[in-house]
């Protein structure tokens, strides 16, 4: 079920007052223009331990991805295809607004966002992360997790997820032939996960009937309504999603595309400039280790790969792990 | 998106009148809408309730409400809460759906909810709730679409206010071709889905959600075929109030 | 714009600014104004204004200071009673407008007076949408319901049951002998000399409620009423 929220932070009225007046002289709070993108920072390779990551800093915003890999069965109508991942957490320290427990509805609806936008364009080439056609394939887990929350999480999440999918480099896979079962070597890495395409989220809000792009927390507050758009690198659109109460125009949501479109540019220059040397040198290492003979690596046995039932439901506790269905299926 | 096994054709091309037109495996033109059935006051414990069926695809929604707020701590002081479900029964898809909540669930309650706050004059009621249930009977492609068109008429029934009703369709790109109202298997193999829902009164976009990839041209023409069939369906749904009120006198005196 | 015809949300009434709103359930947006509720129009000058409002046909029951309602005992604090008044909030009756004596909890009940289940006809002394309705049993028959039958109908038919100054009303109550108490919440008490009197009061009751939005009801209530009356031989 999905209630009216009820915590409704109160922004004085002298505040909103203010920012409406600068807002009619196309200045934000912040200083900002009205069109104009918080400084980005990326920090790929945040969690080492992890298999690609990243840090994002987006304003006062921080955003963390962590990827994380293991060995599946396929699922039955995409037998050629590895399985991609995407669950969000809102974690309490990261806003007095958010509360413990399970994802609530903003958690599951940033991941699915996201989700999609990387599914549909194919950004991650799953195609190439088949080990047995049928039988096993890589399954790439992306976990998002809010740290700080200044607004606009969907775009900071966007661009950790991707930086972090770029930064991600693949553990050998370790055949064991009498179970028929291959298990993950995390000591030895084989090459960065192969990417088709690039794709961030640009977020505009609607605010007394104008549009800005990447809200912060107490322009989010005011905010009429939010248009989440997917943006690929090679400028279509990947994806939408019309977030929060409230409506747009049938006008303002073609000004609002054009809008993202154009300001994507941003996120795509940060990524170019943060991640690019990074996966570069990435791909410089495994590329010189692989001319290195293989040592005798002791990992520790995997689990087997667990193949959960499409579309777990939604426990009450933090414990049920879903497997959400790529698209579900039928989607509708 | 993609299903198992070899791809159906989902469009092919035929000559009439001298021009080359799309037509969908079920017959339809890319303008076309599926069959559509609407009803309103088909549940008699609801304060309102509507039955609504696009193709394949059938929807009831019921309102309870207003009504007091319990829990009392969610009650809001000065507009009721809105409270959605959209929720699949079991037997409703071709694979037997789970009964529990799915994350797919939760969002689609929660963009619905979204696009019906927009409308629902919510300040007359302070202190109350406003319960819309959706339930997915049969699912055929274009569910939560159907869901909002119901729940919309299900609150008009109720005597709920709203500033306008709800209409929600979906458009598709399907062999590289726009389509409105797209079904299960369009949706299967769909380079494109959107769900659109207005107020089609106002102009006013209350619900958009893209999944899969469109050039910038390509969505704002999908966005004008939305936009027509919203209004067709908006025509439906007033005929479909309408008929309640025909229904009711037996002769006229 | 015809007037008695019926809209529904999202129609447009009026277009322009010489038209002011005449109910809640009338906005202005734009330049428009938008009928938000299934109802009927009602066009009409206030102050050299031309307004317009909406008579509803659906909706629950507001309660207004002033109405007499029909209530139905829910629960029993201390010192008050909780009333559902068939609205979504619910009505607080305390003892102090039941009773012209003190009340002394330590040594009484309330049960005595009013129990859990019991109807009552009280007046609705004060609601403003912070807190639930104030309720009444001082006045002019009001007090516990002891005898009849309540019927529910929809509030916002109401209207239609009482008629233009109490024509329909009366008129069913002289063509029944019955004795009806039309609640504004839509709950109306009837008490008639028989048990057929009264099924065929409801029966008309129930008619007007169907078709309320119709026009020549009263003559075909009043024939209802006859026929009845002749097959049933009362």
């Amino acid at each position: 079920m999905s209630l009216t929220p009820s915590f409704q932070p109160v922004m004085p009225k002298l505040k909103r007052h203010t920012m409406e007046t600068l807002l009619a002289r196309g200045v934000r709070l912040d200083g900002r223009r009205l069109d104009e993108i918080r400084p980005v920072e990326i920090v790929p390779g945040y969690v080492e331990r992890a298999e690609g990551s990243a840090l994002v800093r987006l304003g006062g915003t921080v955003v963390l991805a962590g990827v994380k890999t293991d060995i599946v069965a396929p699922f039955p109508d995409t037998p050629n295809e590895g399985v991609l991942v995407v669950h969000a957490e809102f974690v309490p320290l990261a806003s007095p607004s958010f509360e413990p427990g399970p994802p609530d509805e903003n958690a599951i609806e940033l991941a699915r966002v996201i989700d999609r936008s990387l599914r549909e364009i194919k950004a991650v080439a799953l195609d190439k992360l088949v080990l047995e056609p049928g039988r096993h394939v890589w399954r790439i887990h992306v976990d998002i997790y809010v740290l700080n929350h200044d607004g606009n999480l969907f775009d900071a999440s966007a661009l950790a997820a991707m930086a972090a999918l770029l930064s991600t480099r693949l553990p050998a896979a370790v055949k064991d032939e009498q179970q028929d079962r291959y298990r993950v070597d995390r000591s030895r890495f084989t090459t960065v996960l192969p990417i088709n395409h690039r794709v961030v989220t640009v977020t505009v809000a609607k605010i007394s009937n104008r549009l800005l792009v990447d809200p912060t927390y107490e322009e989010e507050q005011v905010a009429d309504t939010r248009l989440v758009v997917a943006v690929s690198g090679d400028g279509r659109v990947a994806g939408m999603q019309k977030t929060g109460m409230g409506y747009l125009d049938y006008e303002e949501v073609l000004r609002a595309v054009d809008l993202a479109l154009a300001r994507s540019k941003a996120y795509f220059d940060a990524l170019a400039r943060y991640v690019d040397p990074y996966r570069e040198e990435l791909e410089r290492k495994l590329a010189e280790h692989a001319e290195e003979p293989e040592e005798e690596a002791a990992a520790p046995a995997e689990q087997p790969p667990r193949r959960e039932e499409p579309e777990e439901p939604v426990a009450p506790e933090p414990a049920a792990e879903e497997e959400p269905r790529p698209e579900e299926g039928p989607e509708e | 998106m993609g299903g198992a096994g070899e791809k159906p054709q989902l469009i092919h091309w035929e000559e009439r009148g001298g021009e080359k037109v799309a037509v969908r495996h079920d017959g339809r033109l890319p303008w076309d809408l599926r069959p559509i059935r609407m009803e309103v006051g088909v549940l008699s414990n609801a304060d309102g309730s509507a039955l609504v069926e696009y193709g394949g695809t059938r929807v009831v929604a019921a309102v309870y409400g207003p009504r007091e707020a319990v829990p009392r701590h969610i009650a809001l002081p000065d507009r009721a809460v809105l409270r959605c479900r959209y929720h699949m029964a079991p037997f409703s898809t071709s694979e037997r759906k789970t009964p529990a909540p799915t994350r797919r669930e939760v969002e689609l309650s929660k963009v619905i909810r979204e696009a019906l706050e927009a409308v629902v004059l919510t300040e007359l009621f302070p202190r109350t709730t406003i319960d819309v249930y959706m339930e997915v009977l049969q699912s055929d492609g274009g569910t939560r679409t159907a869901a909002v068109t119901a729940a919309s008429l299900a609150l008009a029934d109720a005597g709920i206010a709203m500033r306008d009703l709800v209409a929600g369709v979906a458009v598709g790109k399907v062999d590289g071709v726009l389509v409105l109202d797209i079904d299960e298997i369009e949706d299967n193999y769909a380079e494109a889905d959107m769900p659109v829902a207005l107020a089609p009164s106002l102009d006013r976009v209350l619900l958009l959600q893209l999944n899969g990839v469109l050039t910038s041209s390509e969505f704002a023409k999908a966005l004008e075929m939305a936009r027509k069939g919203a209004e067709e369906i908006y025509r439906l749904q007033k005929e479909a109030l309408r008929r309640k009120y025909v229904e009711a006198v037996p002769e006229q005196g | 714009m015809e007037p008695r015809t019926i809209v529904l949300p999202g129609d447009v009434l009026a277009v322009g600014r010489d038209v002011v709103p005449g109910s809640i359930y009338v906005e202005r947006v734009g330049d428009r104004l938008i009928a938000t509720i299934p109802g009927l129009v009602v066009v009409d000058e206030k102050n050299g204004k031309k307004t317009v409002s909406i008579i509803p046909l659906e909706g629950a029951y507001i309660p207004k200071p002033g109405d007499i309602v029909i209530g139905l005992v829910k629960d029993i604090g201390i010192t008050h009673w909780e009333v559902d008044i068939a609205s979504p909030y619910k009505g607080i009756l305390t003892v102090q407008e039941v009773l012209d004596k003190p009340f002394n909890p330590a040594t009484d009940s309330l049960k005595k007076y009013l129990d859990v289940g019991d109807y009552i006809v009280a007046k609705v002394l004060a609601f403003d949408r912070a807190r639930d309705p104030l309720l009444t049993l001082k006045g002019e028959g009001l007090g516990r319901v002891s005898e009849g039958a309540i019927v529910e109908i929809k509030p916002s038919r109401v209207a239609r049951v009482i008629g233009k100054k109490g024509s329909m009303i009366n008129m069913i109550m002289r063509e029944t002998g019955c004795d009806i108490l039309v609640g504004q919440n839509g709950r109306i008490l009837v008490r008639c000399p028989n048990r057929e009197l009264e099924e065929i009061a409801i029966l008309s009751i129930k008619k007007i409620e169907a078709e309320a939005h119709t026009t020549g009801l009263t003559e075909r209530v009043r024939a209802l009423i006859r026929e009845e009356r002749t097959r049933r031989g009362v």
